[in-house]
């Protein structure tokens, strides 16, 4: 747990950054701390290391204030990860990611090892072990940037914007990645970003500063879509508040799934003509996956794979009214295609059923 | 070209060329080594970064000749003492540098020295452990411009009859032969050149991490 009690940061000239803080990160989850510049959001995380010294108030690691403790010795046992990952240039990537166990007093070689297996789980070949920072791409130095801050396996880490300098594809990716190897760590993180997207995909609980170093709000991101708590919050939290809210609620069997026939490529015209509902036919695979739709009007000779359209996204039935909603729409047949956790299909959705849907539920239940 | 008295000079050529290296070196790695903290000084305050830097332009526009005699009245060696001409070209080697040290220290990214403090480096372990390393390329750069600048300025010694090739030229001047002013002309060049292929090699030694592409 990381716990911020009334801390302040002011400066000589006037200019407080930090207003009153009293935030608590609880231990295993991920808090973000998102709001737009001069929020104060970073300078906060830089508390929290002391990196930036507070003029009032405690921060508390887990009930022990960071105030009394050696500031190095605190920083060794907390993950950091910035920005453009501020690697070591001179170092190889194994010794980047080795930095924090040294510094602790581990054996370089042992560091090693352990730097070796903490690559492969970031995603990064052995191959690159040997390799200097400048040899690398910005997402793949960000990934080594997360491999170093886990390398001594802190309980506490600190991220500050860290997927924002790469490309939007990989920031998808190590948006997704990192979610993965959260699940597994269980690391008590708070992050800090300017992207309220980001926020609400990865936060297990989102803090919302104003400008002036102020929370405005500190909730869930279901709660923050549903219920704001002002104007500042819902204008920052932005538009389409209610469908991306849907992207939290589960699905849980509420929409009516319609039976679909289906063909496979191969299948002469006639038959495509004769399973068709409508002027769309959705086409499987020998193991019941969906490949795509096709137009049996269009066919000349038997279905082949270059008269399939690719344009709608398959929706888990586990997953969310969003994802489902969104399936429906994608589709050309405006069928939304529903598929079990193996990809297999079990039926199909209207737009109008899913809405069907969420018009009954009384309260939208939260996923999270 | 008189070779009959190369070969007849050939020892005391020699003897010549040593001193010359002496001369000149060893006042390369006091002048680093003096640099270094001042440099650092100057890198970690705003406000001293001008006054060092200046105080270190002006000492080098004293000239050298004045210096190797001034020197002595200083320290209070003898005017023929070899260390008057150590002690003046740590001095230059010591103002090139201060300037280039604390470059080198600025030349680290910011966000390097950030993650060094942030992963738990203290202060001194950052410096020397991150900062130093990274802004070799930088103190290589300057150190190679001190060491080609020593060589040249160790002959004015010359004039004060303290032995190195420069002597040479006094020599030649003196019989009006130029045989000894080429040879000399020719291995103060050549050493200039070795020294600086060693500072090199050195950098490349110890910077095995930057982007291959660069030409020196």
């Amino acid at each position: 747990m990381i716990k911020f009690e009334n801390v302040t940061k002011a400066y000589p000239d006037g200019t407080v950054a930090v207003d009153g803080l009293n935030l608590e990160a609880p231990t295993g989850k991920l808090t973000i701390l998102v709001g737009p510049s001069g929020c104060g959001k970073t300078t906060s995380l830089r508390m929290i290391n002391r990196l930036i010294e507070p003029t009032s108030g405690t921060i508390y690691l887990d009930d022990e204030p960071t105030s009394g403790m050696d500031a190095a010795l605190l920083r060794r046992r907390i993950g950091y990860v910035i920005q453009h990952a501020g690697l070591f240039p001179h170092k190889t990537i194994v010794d980047n990611v080795s930095t924090m166990p040294v510094l602790l007093g581990e054996s370089r070689q042992k560091a090693r090892t352990k730097a070796l297996e903490l690559m492969e789980r970031v995603g990064l070949p052995a191959s690159f072990a040997k390799r200097y920072p400048w040899q690398l791409s910005g997402g793949q130095q960000q990934r080594v940037g997360v491999a170093r801050a886990l390398a001594s396996d802190p309980a506490f880490m600190l991220m500050d914007e860290p997927f924002s300098a790469v490309d939007p594809v990989v920031r998808g990716q190590l948006q997704e990645e990192f979610l993965r190897l959260q699940r597994e760590i269980g690391k008590t993180i708070i992050m800090v970003t300017h992207d309220i997207d980001e926020a609400l995909k990865l936060g297990d609980q989102v803090a919302v500063m104003r400008v002036g170093g102020k929370l405005a709000q500190m909730a869930t991101p279901s709660e923050l879509l549903t219920s704001p708590a002002d104007d500042f919050v819902a204008d920052f939290v932005g538009r389409d508040r209610g469908y991306r809210s849907l992207g939290f609620t589960k699905t849980a069997g509420s929409v009516a799934i319609g039976e679909e026939a289906v063909v496979q490529l191969g299948a002469s015209g006639e038959e495509a003509r004769a399973k068709a509902s409508g002027a769309w036919v959705l086409v499987v695979d020998g193991g019941r996956k969906p490949l795509g739709w096709a137009q049996p009007e269009l066919l000349n000779g038997e279905l082949k794979r270059e008269n399939l359209n690719l344009s709608g996204i398959p929706a888990a039935a586990s997953g969310t009214m969003r994802q489902l909603l969104d399936a429906a729409l994608s589709s050309p047949s405006r069928r939304g295609v529903v598929v079990n956790e193996h990809g297999e299909l079990i039926g199909t959705v209207t737009a109008t059923d899913v809405v069907k849907a969420i018009e009954a539920e009384p309260h939208l239940e939260t996923a999270r | 070209m008189n070779f009959e008295w190369l070969g007849r000079q050939f020892d005391n050529i020699v003897f010549l060329l040593g001193w010359h290296v002496l001369l000149a070196v060893i006042p390369l790695v006091l002048g680093l080594l003096i640099a270094l903290p001042l440099g650092w000084w100057a890198h970690r305050s705003r406000r001293i970064y001008p006054l060092l830097v200046g105080v270190a332009g002006l000492l080098y526009t004293v000239p050298s000749l004045a210096l190797f005699v001034l020197l002595p009245l200083v320290l209070g060696t003898k005017i023929l003492d070899p260390l008057n001409i150590v002690a003046a070209l740590t001095i230059y080697t010591v103002a090139l540098l201060v300037r280039v040290v604390a470059d080198a220290l600025d030349s680290v990214p910011e966000d390097t020295v950030q993650a060094a403090k942030a992963m738990g480096y203290r202060g001194y372990q950052s410096l020397m452990k991150v900062e130093l390393p990274v802004g070799v390329p930088v103190i290589s750069a300057g150190l190679r411009v001190a060491a080609v600048s020593n060589v040249s300025l160790v002959s004015v010694a010359a004039l004060l009859g303290i032995p190195q090739l420069g002597s040479l030229f006094t020599q030649g001047f003196q019989l009006r032969f130029f045989t000894p002013i080429i040879v000399g002309i020719v291995l103060c060049v050549i050493l200039a050149m070795i020294l600086d292929g060693l500072i090199i090699l050195l950098n490349r030694w110890l910077t095995p991490w930057t982007p291959k592409v660069v030409a020196s």
